[in-house]
């Protein structure tokens, strides 16, 4: 008996001990794990704030030519990458035109006929999309738009193949989202002679807009910094273009370009940053989303 | 226990389908419901309900008792077709409302006129209160004017007594209300439509007791306008507030009668076992 709870005791003592390694543990792995974004945006900032100013955000690129003369009279280079802007807007918001009905469309699909055959086949083709190489995109977006469609690089080659890419997260943030969702709610709604196709689109859908909203936003960031798959179909430009047949620029494109011109080096940082911030924003506004949409049944 | 009864059951069933089954069903004049040789199948040629026929009394409430599993949900689902929500279902016999055969309707104009209440509470989540009550309106592109609208949201929310409560919280979501405020809702919800019939599948059974008093007092209210049919575990609930009262064994339809009748002196052999707790 007393051998028992000394040894008992001695255990316990034991195990709150390892306990706390643990814990200790987890916090500084987690700790550490956060420390590369701290240091990316760290560097960003102290190399990239020089060349942010208003005309960063309103003016096109510039040419090789003033950012040499500008260098070497240690001014900042004129420009900015508005040309960069514009093209992400067009070339992602086009993209999300097209992937979030389909992959609402089709996660809501996913979930009402979880158990049928043809479900199984395309939740299985969802996520071998999702393991596809952004690179391929680029190209089957180059085959299917730029050659047959735009005859040229286009942002609207650009837009489908990035609209493959973002689906996968918004199917199946949509699937989850509605399996989720009790089935009485549905029954509340069919018991007052609603048919089926409202009940989806004014009850089921409303109710998990949050967790599908967020699968959404997600999805944008996840497209907005690619780069190439957009190599292969926008390819850039130095002008705004709004005409989504015409080839057209993008934020990390132009990151790509200012590597390639040892001029402009120094521009890489604040593009980089710029777009960094915006993916950062996406997040957050999707993790605000989720919180202040979250519907309680 | 459970296992010897089964095995005995043949035997009795037998007896009483030669003997007893005709008058073991009450008859019921001028009814508003009439269960007509009903069999339902969730698929294949497994019945879930077998041969069911009765008719509900206008203005009455009529209780469905019966074990788990018997086929008190699935007989009052097929009054308002919910159950051809499982893809598989088909069905023998008929019912009839008026004159006309349900399964001849369009279930969106019979559930306009046979409304239902569920076991737990399931107001919209997305919805304010007022917005909940008129919901079957609304979801169903139904437009009406705001004064038209007021007036069904008092008049229903009045009916289940929950206007004096919520009255000054009409725009908040229903979610936000205690599980019996809620049930009351979906009752209201059930009644801004005016169906003929109001069916409720074990509405209490998820509420504490003070808020199934409130929930029996007012479906005893709610008689004189609408004929109500309540499926219940709870056979003293049955007893307090129904009317009529069903009995199912197995699928079938054993006894149906009035309440106090069959509570103080069943014909069947199965609902006194029932009843006395032998089974079930
Ligand atoms: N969706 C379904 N698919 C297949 N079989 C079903 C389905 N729903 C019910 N059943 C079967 O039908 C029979 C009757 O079920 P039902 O739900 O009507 O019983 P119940 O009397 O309401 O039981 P409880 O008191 O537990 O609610 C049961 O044997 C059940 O297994
Ligand atoms: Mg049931």
């Amino acid at each position: 008996m007393n051998i028992s709870t000394e040894i008992s005791d001695r255990n316990i003592k034991r195990r709150l001990l390892k306990d706390k390694i643990f814990t200790y543990g987890m916090i500084s792995f987690a700790f550490l794990s956060s420390i590369p974004l701290f240091l990316i945006l760290y560097e960003l900032i102290l190399k990239g704030y020089k060349q942010i100013n208003i005309n960063f955000l309103f003016e096109v690129a510039p040419d090789t030519m003033d950012a040499m003369i500008a260098v070497s009279n240690h001014e900042i280079i004129p420009g900015g990458i508005a040309n960069g802007i514009v093209g992400t807007l067009i070339i992602v918001g086009l993209a999300s035109i097209i992937a979030i009905p389909l992959g609402i469309i089709c996660g809501t699909y996913l979930s009402e006929n979880a158990e049928d055959r043809f479900a199984g086949i395309v939740r299985f083709i969802v996520d071998m999309l999702q393991g596809v190489p952004s690179i391929v995109l680029g190209v089957i977006g180059y085959i299917w738009i730029v050659k047959p469609v735009t005859g040229g690089f286009s942002a609207l080659a650009g837009s489908i193949a990035l609209s493959i890419m973002m689906l996968p997260s918004i199917v199946r943030s949509t699937e989850e989202t509605l399996k989720m969702i009790p089935i009485s709610l549905k029954e509340a709604a069919l018991s007052l002679g609603v048919p089926y196709h409202r009940v989806m689109l004014k009850v089921v859908i409303p109710t998990g807009i949050s967790g599908i909203l967020t699968g959404v936003m997600l999805g944008i960031s996840r497209i907005a910094g690619e780069t190439a798959p957009l190599m292969l179909t926008a390819l850039g430009s130095t002008a705004i273009q709004t005409n989504i047949t015409q080839p057209t620029s993008a934020i990390p494109l132009l990151v790509w370009e200012f590597y390639n011109d040892p001029n402009l080096v120094s521009m890489i940082w604040s593009a980089s940053l710029l777009l960094l911030i915006l993916i950062l924003c996406l997040n957050l506004g999707a993790k605000a989303i989720a919180k202040k949409w979250k519907v309680q049944y | 226990m459970e296992s010897t009864i089964l095995a005995e059951m043949p035997i009795t069933k037998t007896n009483k389908k030669l003997n007893v089954i005709q008058n073991s069903i009450e008859h019921i004049d001028s009814p508003v419901l009439k269960i007509d040789d009903l069999s339902v199948s969730y698929g294949g040629d497994k019945y879930s309900i077998r041969n069911v026929s009765a008719g509900i009394a206008r203005n009455k409430i009529t209780a469905i008792m019966g074990p788990s599993g018997c086929g008190k949900s699935t007989l009052l689902r097929a009054v308002n077709r919910m159950h051809e929500l499982y893809p598989n279902t088909h069905n023998k016999g008929a019912v009839y409302l008026g004159d006309e055969n349900i399964y001849k309707l369009n279930p969106i104009q019979l559930r306009r006129k046979i409304g239902m209440v569920f076991q737990r509470p399931n107001p919209f989540p997305t919805m304010s209160i007022y917005d909940n009550v008129i919901a079957g309106f609304n979801l169903n592109g139904i437009k009406l004017k705001r004064p038209e609208k007021d007036e069904i949201v008092e008049r229903s929310l009045r009916e289940v007594g929950l206007w004096d409560e919520v009255k000054d919280a009409l725009h908040n979501r229903g979610t936000f209300l205690s599980g019996g405020q809620q049930q009351r809702l979906c009752i209201a919800r059930a009644l801004a439509y005016t169906p003929e019939i109001i069916l409720l599948d074990e509405p209490t059974s998820a509420l504490d007791p003070i808020a199934t008093a409130k929930i029996e007092d007012l479906l005893v209210k709610l008689k004189k306008d609408f004929t109500i049919v309540l499926v219940t575990h709870n056979m003293s609930q049955a007893a307090r507030i129904s009317d009529y009262s069903m009995f199912m064994y197995l699928g079938e339809l054993v006894e149906y009668g009035k309440t106090k009748q069959m509570f103080t002196m069943p014909k069947d052999n199965r609902t006194e076992e029932y009843l006395t707790g032998k089974i079930g």
